[in-house]
């Protein structure tokens, strides 16, 4: 058995193909990363200028911080598509409680404080709820959480009798559009997020009984793993961070539209988390590959829009490119 | 029928031999069925009798051998072409689609048709006319799912009648059946075999063995080791065929690494008493003392790991009392059966035992995490010292503990697996078939390991399939039959043939020195 050689073969190191196969497994996305940042920097005009880098990292962070909570969902054997949907639940009822709608109040910074909290926990409570349809009553993720794909979106249209709702509200607006040291917030606050949760991955109890759950839930559980509120909490998580996407989702636009805030997110989240490197089989995960998929993504995108191809054309070419990706990863792996 | 000369019997495989990477599952197998007759097929865990037949039914090519079917030699390719020639198998867990009618499912895939569409009339009739030769009346257009296992399983049967099957293969088919559920799948036996139609049966229950084969065929170690008429041999020869023993050789010791002596047992540690769980455990009652092993045997579909699971708060049970120092105890999952210090070593390695991906290190320390955590951050260094200290307390091969621990051998995987439970530092520690599937050198270390630790005060109560292991290695020996607690043997009476005949017949007709719990 070539599992039994592996283990035999002295100091128990790889052979020299396999070990090159996982330093690839472990870098090609990085590895790729870096080759569209050359390629850029050669061939694209202004791709390092400031307002450049930083229009790409500020379209970027809401991807990440929403596909890094997948991450953990997907590291559980599962997934998330209500991500989207929650995006716009928290996309709606913002607006509702800054402009006094929802909760009358005499002091604005009460509410734009109410603003950034409730909605972000609604979206976590809409979480546990796709978390507890998985852990209680076992039913599968992908139809468990295609319940609040479905209804959230409705329920954001329904809370803002479906209104567009324009503002200017720049203490709110500061998660989306403020520059403290000239760098985007959002951005500061993806790249907070990520550190985080890619150190309690490695460092916690949590992160363990993750990778553990998604590797061998029956053993998991044998091993004294508290399965069930591990699933709720991925869910719970996975919500959150989709609540606070879509706040900086409005935030940038001064507007909020319960029709488009989040959409496709799911799938921008999960196309991140597969070019990333983490297998959709649960029991891996990798949030720096997560972080390192969503760039990828979002530099093809605009180096094809950069040397003027049409987006139409781009969404194709992205496609056929995350294909290739999680080709070349399934291949490693074999 | 030809009732006088034998003819050339319905089936005959013969020199059988199957091998899977690093396997050698069959060698030398051989079964031979008789026109019209029930034939069984009984053999341990790993005896080949899965291999050998989905060989038969098509589902694996053999790597050498012959098969004759109905006097012609045949190699079914695929399970299709084994129904389309006459051999139907039923599986113990129903595989039919549940949310179609019942004669629907019967006629699967070659459905009457009238002018290019389904006849129902047709097919509804004749679905119903199979169904009345066993007995069975039932509307034929409710769902499957709408009916119980049994009737479900007399589906499947009444499928196979209807492609005019020769031969029915029937894995366990009675194992997820109440009492009842089976005396209706004998009837339909035994209409099949009036019929002409030959049943091979595998089954772990005795009793049922005798109740309705002609004959029988014991396999061990990927080979057929006898072949008998079912009432010339006795319950007792069967088991002793089927675990390898020679009846009149009783081996004391000398065959594993356990001491040969009895440990210093102190205090109860455990009890659990008339454990129920449907049809499964029926009474089931051992008791644990800190310091000793005791033995828990039975054959297969005996009860024993479901005792342990019950033990560990792995699954509920429907009555019984089980009592932690001497005070009653509920645990509801394994989490709270681990903080009461108890340690669960399962049977099957890769499904409930190891996370594949995780390093050595991490699938190790899975179960002692909360104890290495303050505020959820795990200790690196206390992690990394416990895991040095049991990777070379145990001996376990391993470049280093970053190693995914699916890449370690068998042997290694199951040292992990114990220093999991043993790093907690355990009172009790339960293993089911510790030392199954691994080479020997690691099997003496784990037998050694076992027994260093009772001697340290550790509770041990171990399933085990080997009587060696059970008669040189234990305190005492629990034997259990069909979920229920048969026997108990102290150390100095116990012996392999007091085990077989207690698995066989029970303590009431054995023979022996039986000791009642």
């Amino acid at each position: 058995m070539a599992k039994a050689d592996r283990t035999l073969s002295p100091a128990g190191r790889l052979p020299m193909p396999a070990r090159f196969q996982a330093l690839g497994q472990t870098y090609g996305a990085a590895l790729a990363l870096l080759a569209l940042i050359i390629y850029n920097i050669g061939f694209t005009p202004f791709f390092l200028n400031p307002a450049t880098v930083n229009s790409n990292l500020t379209q970027v962070a809401p991807v990440v911080i929403v596909a890094v909570g997948m991450t953990l969902v997907i590291a559980t054997g599962g997934i998330d598509l209500s991500v989207g949907a929650l995006m716009a639940v928290a996309g709606a009822l913002a607006p509702l409680i800054f402009l006094n709608t929802l909760l009358p109040s005499d002091y604005p910074f009460i509410g734009i404080g109410l603003a950034l909290i409730v909605p972000v926990l609604v979206a976590g409570a809409f979480g546990l709820f796709n978390g507890s349809l998985v852990a209680y009553f076992k039913i599968q993720p992908i139809i468990a959480t295609l319940v609040l794909f479905i209804a959230g979106r409705g329920i954001a249209q329904v809370v803002t009798n479906g209104r567009l709702q324009n503002f200017t509200n720049p203490g709110f607006q500061y998660i989306g559009i403020g520059r403290p040291f000239g760098l985007p917030f959002q951005v500061i606050l993806m790249v907070v997020i990520v550190a985080a949760l890619a150190w309690a991955m490695r460092a916690t109890t949590f992160g363990r009984y993750v990778l553990a759950v998604g590797g061998n839930e029956a053993a998991a559980r044998l091993a004294g793993v508290p399965v069930t509120r591990i699933k709720l909490a991925v869910y719970g998580i996975s919500g959150l961070l989709a609540g606070l996407a879509g706040l900086i989702a409005i935030a940038i636009n001064a507007s909020s539209d319960a029709n488009s805030v989040g959409l496709d997110m799911e799938l921008d989240a999960i196309a991140s988390v597969a070019v990333g490197g983490t297998p959709l089989t649960g029991g891996r995960a990798t949030v720096i590959g997560t972080l390192i998929g969503a760039l990828i993504i979002q530099l093809i995108r605009y180096t094809l829009l950069a040397h003027g191809i049409p987006d139409a054309v781009a969404r194709i070419v992205k496609a056929a490119i995350i294909l290739a990706a999680v080709y070349i990863q399934r291949q490693r792996r074999a | 029928m030809e009732q006088s000369e034998p003819t050339a019997p319905l089936l005959e495989m013969t020199a059988i031999g199957k091998t899977f990477p690093g396997v050698l599952a069959l060698q030398d197998a051989s079964l031979r069925v008789g026109r019209g007759e029930v034939h069984a097929l009984i053999g341990q865990n790993g005896a080949g009798k899965s291999t050998l037949i989905k060989i038969l039914t098509g589902a694996y090519r053999r790597d050498s051998g012959t098969v004759r079917f109905a006097g012609q030699v045949v190699d079914f390719q695929s399970p299709q072409q084994a129904q389309a020639g006459g051999v139907s198998t039923i599986y113990q867990e129903v595989n039919l689609v549940p949310f179609r009618s019942v004669s629907e499912n019967i006629f699967l895939g070659r459905e009457p048709r009238r002018w290019g569409l389904i006849d129902w009339r047709r097919m509804n009739r004749e679905a119903a006319a199979i169904l009345d030769r066993f007995g069975i009346h039932l509307d034929v257009t409710q769902p499957l799912l709408t009916l119980n296992v049994a009737i479900q399983q007399m589906v499947a049967v009444a499928r196979a009648v209807s492609f005019d099957s020769k031969l029915v293969v029937m894995d366990e088919p009675t194992s997820s059946l109440d009492e009842q559920e089976v005396a209706t799948l004998f009837t339909v036996i035994r209409q099949l075999k009036a019929e002409g139609v030959s049943v091979v049966f595998v089954s772990h229950r005795l009793d049922e063995l005798y109740a309705v084969c002609d004959r029988v065929t014991i396999m061990r170690d990927g080979r057929t080791v006898a072949e008998r008429a079912m009432g010339e041999i006795g319950k007792l020869e069967l088991v002793a065929l089927m675990l390898g023993k020679d009846l009149s050789v009783v081996q004391r010791s000398g065959t594993t690494a356990f001491a040969d002596g009895v440990h210093h047992a102190a205090a109860e540690l455990i009890r659990a008493d008339d454990l129920r769980q449907g049809r499964r455990l029926q009474g089931a009652s051992v008791q644990v003392r800190a310091g000793e092993i005791v033995g828990l045997a039975g054959l297969l579909g005996a009860g024993r790991t479901e005792v342990a699971r019950a033990l560990f708060g792995a699954d509920a049970v429907d009555s019984g009392e089980v009592r932690l120092d001497g005070k009653p105890v509920h645990f509801k999952s394994p989490r709270d059966a681990i903080r009461a210090g108890i340690g669960f070593c399962s049977e099957d390695r890769k499904t409930e035992g190891i996370i594949p991906y995780m390093s050595v290190r991490e699938n190790l320390t899975l179960a002692v995490l909360p104890t290495l955590a303050r505020r959820g951050i795990i200790a690196r260094d206390k992690q990394q010292a416990l895991v040095d200290q049991f990777v070379q307390r145990l001996g376990i091969k391993t470049s280093g503990p970053d190693q995914p621990v699916r890449e370690l051998s068998g042997g290694n995987q199951q040292k992990v697996l114990l220093a999991r439970w043993l790093c907690m530092n355990p009172r009790l520690l339960l293993v089911d078939e510790p030392t199954r599937g691994i080479d020997v050198g690691a099997k003496g270390e784990i037998q050694a390991l076992i027994n260093e630790l009772a001697d340290a005060g550790l509770g041990v109560l171990m399933i085990s399939s080997e009587l060696e292991e059970l008669t040189e290695g234990c305190d005492r020996v629990v034997v259990l039959r069909e979920g229920r607690t048969v026997a108990e043997f102290p150390h100095a009476t116990v012996s392999q043939g007091a085990i077989m005949a207690a698995m066989a017949h029970g303590s009431e007709s054995a023979p022996v020195e039986a000791v009642h719990g």
